[in-house]
C-alpha cells in the first residue's frame, strides 16, 4: 500500500510474477498431447517458487506448524493422485471441495482478524469469496458422493425446489449486504456461511449422473472465482491470476458441456438442470429388432474396411476398455481402419472417455471428436456402439417431441451397419427410447460389454490361427 | 485512497488474466480436458500461499487453526493434482511409429 516496497517484498513479488508466467505457460502447453507434460513441469516450478517466496514473508514466525501442515497435506495428496482412472471424476470433485475449503477458511479467518475495520469493498469481496467457496465445498462433496455412489445417483426433486434454493441464496446475499454496511455484526458471519453450505447441498440434490460433466465443470469455475476473490482480499496478484485462469477454464468447459447436452448456459449457471424426464416410458410396444451372436459380429467386422467404435460410460462401467483395445489390435492387424468417436459428454467429466481409452493403450490420434468424425459415418462400414445410448439417438435430430431433441449426437445411424452392444432392451439412463435400435441396418448384440467384446476378439484371433 | 487504486489494479489483473485464460484454454484439445481440469485444480491450490501466511503469522488461535486446515487441504490438491495429471498425460501415446516427437 505504500509506494516503497521493502527489499524482501520485492523479491517475493518477483517470484510471484515468475510463477504467474509459468502458470500461463503451463496451460498453454496443455494445447497438445506432445507438449502437455512440459505444462506440468512449468506448473510445478511455478508452485515451488510461489511457496518458497511466501515462506520469505517477513511476518512469518511459526515455521514448524507450516511444515507439519505441508507434510500432512502431502500424505493426503499422494493417494488422491493415485486413484484409478475410472474414479477421476469423483477425485476431481473432491479436490474442488478441498480447494474451496481452503478459500472459505482463509476468508473466514481474515474476517475475524480484521472484523470491524473492513472497507465496504473488502467486505463485499470477502462475502463473495466465502459464499462461493462455501457452496462449492458442500456442492462438490455431494457431487463426489454421487459419483462414488455413496449417495443415490437419482436426481431428487420436490415441489418448489428452485424457490427454496432461490430463497436461501437471497438470504445469504441479504446477510452479505448487511455485513457490508455493518461489518461488526460478527454473529451474522457464520450464519451466512451456514446458508452457503446448505445451498451447496441443495444445488446438487436434483442432479443426476448424466449431468455430472456440466456440474463438475461449473464447480471448477466457482472454485476458481472464489480463489480470485480471495486474491482481492489478500491483495495477491498471483492468486487473482490463478483464480481467473481456473475460473475461465471451468466456465469454458461448462459452456462446452452444456452445448453438448443442448442446455442453455443460463440454465446451467443457475443450476436449474437435472429435471426428471417423465416422457419416454410410454414407448412399450415391442418393435422388432435384429440381433446377432459374436460369431456373426466378428465376421461382419473382419469383412469391413472402416470401423468406428462409439464408446460410452457403460463401457467403463463394464470395465471393457482393455477388451476393446484387443479388438482394436486384432482388427488393425487385419488392415481394418478403426477409429473411436468421442462425444463431449461421454464419461462422467469432460474428456473422461479419452483418458479411459488412453489408459487402455489406444493411441490418441485414433480418438476423434464428434464434429470431426460425424461427416465420416456415411462412408463407414460398421459403427460399433459400446455402452453409449443417448448420444447416438437419432430422435435428437428428427423428433421434436423427444426430451433430447436438439442435442448434438453422433450420426451413427448413417453407417452401413450399426452394431450395438447392450445388456437388454431396457431404455437407457435418461429413460428415453432409442429408435436407432429398430433400424434395418442395426444389429443388437445382447450381453455384457466386456464378455461380448472378448468373444468377438476370440473369434477374430481364432479365425486367424486356423 | 491507496486502497481504491489497488482495487483498480486488482480488477485490471483479474480481467486481463481472465482474457488470457479464455484464449489459452479455448485452444486446449478436448482430448485433454480431464487432465486440464486436474491441472487447473492444482494451480488453483496456489491459495495455499494465503493460508501459509495465516499459519505463520499466528495472529490468533482461530486464524492459525483455520490456516492449518487450509494449508493441508490446498497442499493435498497440489500434490494429488500434479501426480494424477502426470499419470494421465503419460498414457496418451500416438500410433505413429516416431513416438518420441510426433512433430507434424
Amino acid at each position: 500500500m505504500t509506494s516503497e516496497l521493502a527489499g524482501g517484498q520485492v523479491v517475493i513479488e518477483i517470484l510471484y510474477l515468475i510463477a504467474s508466467v509459468l502458470f500461463i505457460l503451463s496451460l498453454k502447453w496443455m494445447s497438445s498431447p506432445t507438449t502437455a507434460r512440459h505444462g506440468i513441469w512449468a506448473g510445478e516450478a511455478g508452485m515451488l517458487l510461489a511457496i518458497c517466496g511466501t515462506l520469505l514473508h517477513h511476518g512469518i514466525i511459526d515455521y514448524k506448524l507450516i511444515a507439519i501442515a505441508l507434510v500432512l497435506g502431502t500424505i493426503i495428496g499422494v493417494p488422491l493422485g493415485r486413484v484409478q482412472m475410472t474414479a477421476v471424476p469423483q477425485r476431481t470433485a473432491l479436490s474442488h471441495a478441498f480447494g474451496a475449503l481452503c478459500v472459505t477458511l482463509v476468508g473466514s479467518a481474515e474476517y475475524y482478524l480484521r472484523a470491524p475495520n473492513i472497507s465496504r469493498f473488502m467486505m463485499s469481496v470477502l462475502a463473495i469469496e466465502v459464499i462461493l467457496g462455501g457452496l462449492t465445498v458442500t456442492g462438490s462433496l455431494m457431487a463426489a458422493g454421487k459419483l462414488q455412489e455413496i449417495l443415490p445417483q437419482r436426481p431428487l426433486t420436490y415441489k418448489g425446489q428452485n424457490f427454496v434454493n432461490f430463497l436461501l441464496l437471497a438470504g445469504a446475499v441479504v446477510i452479505a449486504v448487511w455485513l457490508v454496511v455493518h461489518p461488526d455484526a460478527k454473529t451474522l458471519f457464520p450464519i451466512m456461511i451456514l446458508i452457503a453450505l446448505t445451498f451447496g447441498v441443495l444445488l446438487i440434490i436434483p442432479i443426476g449422473g448424466a449431468d455430472m460433466p456440466t456440474v463438475i465443470s461449473l464447480l471448477n469455475g466457482y472454485a476458481g472465482l472464489s480463489a480470485a476473490a480471495m486474491g482481492f482480499v489478500l491483495d495477491s496478484k498471483l492468486l487473482i491470476i490463478a483464480g481467473a485462469l481456473d475460473g475461465s477454464s471451468g466456465l469454458i468447459l461448462s459452456i462446452i458441456m452444456s452445448k453438448a447436452m443442448n442446455r442453455s448456459f443460463t440454465n446451467v449457471l443457475f443450476g436449474a438442470f437435472g429435471q426428471v424426464l417423465t416422457a419416454g416410458a410410454a414407448a412399450e410396444e415391442a418393435k422388432p429388432v435384429r440381433s446377432a451372436i459374436p460369431e456373426e459380429a466378428a465376421a461382419i467386422l473382419s469383412a469391413a474396411s472402416r470401423v468406428i467404435v462409439i464408446p460410452g460410460y457403460g463401457m467403463a462401467v463394464a470395465q471393457a476398455q482393455h477388451k476393446v483395445r484387443e479388438l482394436y489390435d486384432s482388427l488393425s492387424k487385419r488392415g481394418v481402419d478403426v477409429r473411436f468417436a468421442i462425444h463431449p459428454v461421454a464419461g462422467r467429466m469432460p474428456g473422461h472417455m479419452n483418458v479411459l481409452l488412453a489408459e487402455a493403450d489406444i493411441p490418441y490420434d485414433r480418438l476423434i471428436e464428434m464434429d470431426e468424425i460425424n461427416g465420416d459415418f456415411p462412408q463407414t462400414d460398421v459403427a460399433l456402439v459400446i455402452g453409449a445410448n443417448d448420444v447416438t439417438n437419432p430422435a435428437a435430430r428428427s423428433d421434436s417431441s423427444s426430451p433430447i431433441f436438439g442435442m448434438p449426437i453422433l450420426d451413427v445411424d448413417k453407417a452401413h451397419t450399426v452394431m450395438v452392444i447392450k445388456r437388454s432392451m431396457n431404455p437407457g439412463f435418461a429413460g428415453i427410447d432409442n429408435p436407432l435400435y429398430y433400424l434395418d441396418n442395426t444389429l443388437m448384440l445382447f450381453g455384457d460389454a466386456k464378455a461380448f467384446v472378448g468373444n468377438i476378439v476370440r473369434e477374430l484371433t481364432g479365425g486367424q490361427h486356423s | 485512497m491507496s486502497s481504491s487504486s489497488s482495487l483498480i489494479n486488482a480488477l485490471f489483473i483479474f480481467v486481463l488474466a481472465g482474457f488470457i485464460g479464455f484464449e489459452v484454454i479455448r485452444r486446449v484439445s478436448p482430448l485433454l480436458h480431464t487432465p486440464l481440469m486436474s491441472l487447473t485444480n492444482a494451480l488453483d491450490a496456489i491459495a495455499v500461499v494465503g493460508a501459509i501466511v495465516l499459519v505463520g503469522e499466528h495472529k490468533s488461535q482461530l486464524s492459525a487453526i483455520f490456516g492449518f486446515i487450509a494449508v493441508v487441504a490446498a497442499t493435498s490438491n497440489i500434490v494429488g493434482g500434479f501426480i494424477i495429471t502426470d499419470r494421465m498425460l503419460k498414457m496418451f501415446k500416438s500410433s505413429r511409429p516416431a513416438t518420441k516427437t510426433a512433430a507434424k
